[in-house]
């Protein structure tokens, strides 16, 4: 078994990994009359880019780091790809949860019938493609160039329904999240470069002298890669999230709650660890006014989330209320707040897709997407509401469901760093989440059918059903794995 | 003999090309010859910036008279790159406009506008060349003369072009002005004309005479360059020439009074003149400015042409910034942005007078759902406009990282933090107006007619100079050390010319 994903080596895997789903764009777009052949099109690729992430995530397991040089523009100044165990973590999530979204998408799309298909799976295409390029960035310019790749190639996908109101969300989708790259994450980049020379990322961090004699320097620049990486939707530039909804549900699903978001997150927990040093963070000031900037987007989130009656808008609040636990580790810089943030990560993703591909479900056959509207819905669609009952208690971290250990660790991390107010802060939270995710699936089983009608089980088609069941067996499985997905991250907290 | 002639010959052919291309017939033969010479230039330049760059500068006595009898023609490495820069653009717009200027030209007007177009060219390459203080404001005024035909030329397609044109003359000829008074005044001092001499006798005077000329030279030529607030001119005169004259103007003539700046600054006057400071101060403040008001005005204009004109404006703010850094890898930034900045604006323009061929208009209207209807034309226009904003991977990123970089280590009156904050508020200044041409590009439904196919004599152009956007942006490397090479030249030896003196 282990020997069918060492075929490659890992620098071409690394390439093919993102090579893919450049190729299934073209072919996508040639396929545009026979919408069979475009699908599997699109499935085959995410399979290849599925198994050389596998194999990728298995190799740097076992120690190896493959390195590719793209281009080197200037000395110093080069496009360069590295992988280490956080990216190859979040490339395997990346790519595998693709395939489960691509079958996903055809029953939406076709079930919901939606225009400009071919267009949606093209730009999925690059998206993805610019994606593992973020996991897989060896230095920050590569990092900020895949991540405005990824801005730009979800665009079209979020303004899909090409109505006012998409416009309206996309300009505030790329206002938000181009504005913060450029005008903050940018000059973090250049700032770096000009204080070290390189833009490199090494474990321990490059700005080590920096924090010693220029702490202030140090400060701002943390604020400026905190609040640059706006896909984090660390507050107060998380509208992005919630104007995103206006995308179909399986853009929502994967993008909004996995790939870019995860991006974000993603990027936040490696500049700490890669490029500022997490040693470095536990000791600056600017660290804490991070720390307690997430801890209030986790409670302001959350408590936005309770009032909304759009399904989909609520889970966007409760996506950013769950980013910034991530960031919380990333900012904690203990060795179980890291430890914590990678697998809220992996388990964040597995949960609130679910929860997505739910609700998606829910408009496919129903086409009701107010919570309001969902009253008794639990009796018609069964399996879809079990799923989600399974995602959400994943989501608050229940036991058996993989959620648990993040919130776990990071209550540990908290501990750890001595700060009580954390920890009541994650406990409130949980307390929260069960009242906002969990109250729609009670009443869609226990609330009589609207009109006393029998109930009548009348489920989405199977391509949208079985994804969710997939992911909600994810994070129960994943509940039992979730110590060798922390052992793999063993080598980002050594010496912590 | 031919290698002899070097520094004279790109100079010397389009000034005799130009009457042989005024008795041609008012048709496509006026171009054809108006881009093989252009093409001839450009080879003869790059032979040149070969030459330069190995052996170093190389000089020619006009007619045979030696200094400082004669005029002499000296190029080292920053005017060959210049030289071969505006070599390039002709190159590459002369074609564009066979086609271009049937639509926009006055049939019968055909052959004297390639004339003129010639002689501007042969201006600016003077202007480079020439080791002549005084031959400077000669090539200058040869190119501004000619250039306002140019503009005035645009009048077959909008009247305004006559105003834009008189106003560009009034203004153009107030700057020849102030330049030639302060010639005037530095003759008088140091009773030469030759840059060499000038700057051996102008070594250790500072008296109010000098400090004059100083001040008049370098206003008459912040008045060309288009500096904040003498860039009054540039608005109207970029929108309202023809296209392939505006896809030229903006990629050369202010490019090439930057060049002339830098030669009086570093070469003429040099760092023992100890007023030369005040300029980099205004530079660094008047720069500073541009870059951001001209930016903002960009954004709430409705005329595409107008648009980019203003972000030329704003474009040249980078450029005096990087010369008031008074580095090395100041100096070379702002080099570095005259080639990249010359680049992209041209993919813009002449993306813009494609739509302007297809459609007519120059208005943001016209450009609703151009995605659809000219994918190619959208494509190039939009690899510009990434550049005009500096994303990785086009040339306009590396102009932006060289010019951060030595802001970085230079000691400035502002802090450095405070440039790098107002470049990057200017980047994103230049995301709301190319964003808001690209939305109307790919969001809108189109109306209207259905556009005229573009010529692939337009089309071709237009694709090669964004493909060089992109590739300045990938192999930075060769462009960035021969700009620090020039500027190294320009500067560490006080003057640029391997210190013969």
């Amino acid at each position: 078994m282990a020997g069918l994903f060492q075929l490659l080596p890992l620098e071409t895997a690394v390439v093919v990994s993102m090579a893919a789903p450049l190729v299934a764009f073209f072919v996508v777009a040639l396929l545009d009359r026979s919408p069979n052949l475009r699908e599997a099109a699109s499935i085959t690729a995410g399979l290849v880019t599925f198994y050389c992430a596998v194999t990728i995530f298995i190799g740097v397991g076992d120690g190896a780091r493959p390195e590719i040089d793209i281009v080197e523009m200037l000395p110093g100044l080069s496009l360069k790809l590295a992988v280490e165990p956080l990216g190859a973590l979040f490339g395997l999530i990346a790519s595998g949860l693709w395939v489960v979204n691509t079958c996903y998408s055809i029953g939406y799309m076709r079930g919901h019938h939606e225009g400009g298909q071919t267009r949606f799976y093209m730009a999925f295409c690059v998206a993805i493609s610019a994606a593992l390029g973020i996991a897989y960035a060896g230095n920050l310019l590569t990092f900020f160039l895949f991540y405005e790749a990824l801005t730009l190639s979800t665009f079209p996908l979020v303004t899909h329904e090409r109505d006012e109101a998409a416009r309206a969300g996309g300009r505030v989708y790329l206002g938000i999240l181009m504005g913060t790259s450029i005008g903050l994450l940018l000059p973090a980049v250049v700032w770096v470069y000009g204080l070290t020379g390189t833009t490199d990322f090494a474990l321990g961090g490059i700005l080590g002298q920096v924090s010693a004699n220029m702490p202030l320097v140090f400060s701002i620049i943390v604020c400026l890669f905190a609040w640059g990486t706006a896909k984090a939707a660390l507050m107060p530039f998380h509208p992005w999230l919630p104007n995103a909804m206006v995308a179909p549900t399986p853009v929502s699903a994967f993008l909004h709650a996995v790939a870019v978001v995860k991006a974000g997150v993603f990027g936040v927990l490696k500049i700490s660890i890669y490029t500022l040093g997490a040693v470095e963070l536990s000791q600056s000031a600017a660290a804490d006014i991070i720390t307690y900037v997430a801890a209030a987007s986790i409670l302001i989130a959350s408590a936005i989330a309770m009032t909304q009656d759009n399904l989909k808008a609520r889970l966007a609040y409760s996506t950013v209320s769950q980013l910034s636990y991530v960031t919380l580790g990333a900012m904690i810089a203990s060795r179980y707040g890291i430890l914590g943030g990678g697998a809220q990560i992996a388990a964040h993703a597995l949960g609130k897709m679910t929860l997505f591909m739910c609700a998606g479900a829910i408009a496919v056959a129903h086409h009701k997407k107010y919570i309001s509207e969902m009253r008794g819905l639990g009796r018609v669609m069964p399996y879809t509401f079990t799923a989600y009952i399974i995602g959400a208690c994943s989501i608050i971290g229940l036991p058996p469901f993989a959620g648990t250990w993040p919130k776990f660790l990071l209550m540990l991390g908290s501990i750890e760093t001595g700060d009580a107010i954390l920890v009541g802060v994650l406990i409130l939270s949980s307390l929260m989440n069960i009242v906002y995710l969990l109250t729609p699936a009670v009443r869609a089983f226990m609330d009589p059918v609207p009109g006393n009608q029998a109930a009548e089980i009348k489920e989405a088609p199977a391509f949208c059903l079985f994804p969710p069941w997939f992911t909600a067996i994810g994070c129960l499985v994943l509940f039992f794995y979730m110590g060798d997905i922390i052992r793999y991250l063993e080598p980002l907290v050594e010496g912590l | 003999m031919l290698l002899d002639d070097l520094p004279v010959l790109p100079v010397i052919l389009p000034l005799v090309a130009a009457p042989v291309c005024l008795l041609l017939p008012n048709n496509r033969l006026a171009g054809s010859f108006a881009t093989l010479v252009a093409w001839i230039a450009l080879v003869l330049s790059a032979m040149l910036l070969h030459t330069v760059a190995v052996v170093g500068p190389v000089e020619y006595a006009l007619g045979g008279w030696a200094s400082p009898l004669g005029i002499i023609y000296r190029v080292d490495l920053a005017g060959a790159i210049v030289m071969t820069l505006v070599a390039l653009m002709a190159s590459v717009t002369f074609p564009y406009a066979i086609e271009s200027a049937r639509e926009e030209i006055v049939p019968s007007q055909t052959s004297a506008f390639f004339a003129m177009f010639l002689i501007v060219f042969a201006g600016l390459m003077g202007v480079v060349a020439t080791g002549d203080a005084f031959n400077v404001f000669v090539f200058l005024e040869i190119s501004s003369l000619s250039t306002y035909t140019l503009v005035a030329m645009g009048a077959k397609r909008d009247r305004r072009a006559l105003t834009a044109a008189f106003t560009y003359l009034v203004l153009g000829t107030i700057g020849a002005t102030f330049f030639v008074i302060g010639l005037g005044l530095l003759y008088q001092v140091t009773g030469t004309l030759n840059m060499i001499d000038l700057h051996d006798r102008l070594a250790g005077v500072d008296n109010k005479v000098v400090r004059a000329g100083y001040a008049f030279i370098l206003t008459g030529l912040g008045l060309k360059l288009a500096m904040f607030p003498l860039h009054r001119w540039l608005p109207a005169a970029y929108t309202y020439a023809p296209s392939p004259v505006t896809a030229f103007l903006a990629s050369t003539s202010t490019k090439v009074a930057i060049y002339a700046m830098l030669r009086f600054l570093f070469t003429v006057f040099g760092f023992n003149f100890g007023f030369i400071d005040v300029a980099f101060t205004f530079f660094l403040i008047l720069g500073l400015i541009g870059m951001f008001y001209a930016s903002l005005i960009a954004i709430f204009r409705e005329d595409v042409k107008m648009i980019l004109a203003y972000s030329s404006v704003a474009q040249i703010g980078y450029m005096l910034l990087g010369i008031s850094f008074a580095t090395v890898d100041g100096v070379a930034a702002a080099l570095v942005h005259v080639v990249n900045h010359a680049v992209m604006k041209t993919t813009l323009f002449l993306a813009v007078g494609a739509v302007f061929y297809a459609l007519g208009s120059h208005r943001l209207s016209a450009y609703r759902g151009l995605g659809k209807r000219m994918p190619v034309t959208t494509a190039v226009f939009l690899i510009g406009g990434l550049s005009l904003i500096g994303v990785p991977l086009t040339g306009g990123f590396i102009s932006k990282w060289v010019l951060v970089a030595a802001a970085f280590n230079s000691v400035l009156a502002v802090p450095s933090l405070v440039i790098v904050l107002m470049i990057v508020a200017s980047s994103l200044l230049a995301v709301a107006y190319i964003g808001r041409i690209a939305w109307t590009m790919l969001l809108e439904e189109p109306v209207g007619r259905q556009p005229k196919p573009v010529p692939m004599m337009m089309v071709v152009p237009m694709v090669l100079m964004a493909a060089l956007t992109i590739y300045l942006g990938i192999d930075a490397a060769t462009l960035v050390s021969l700009c620090r090479q020039a500027a190294e030249t320009l500067l560490s030896t006080g003057l640029g010319f391997g210190g013969t003196s």
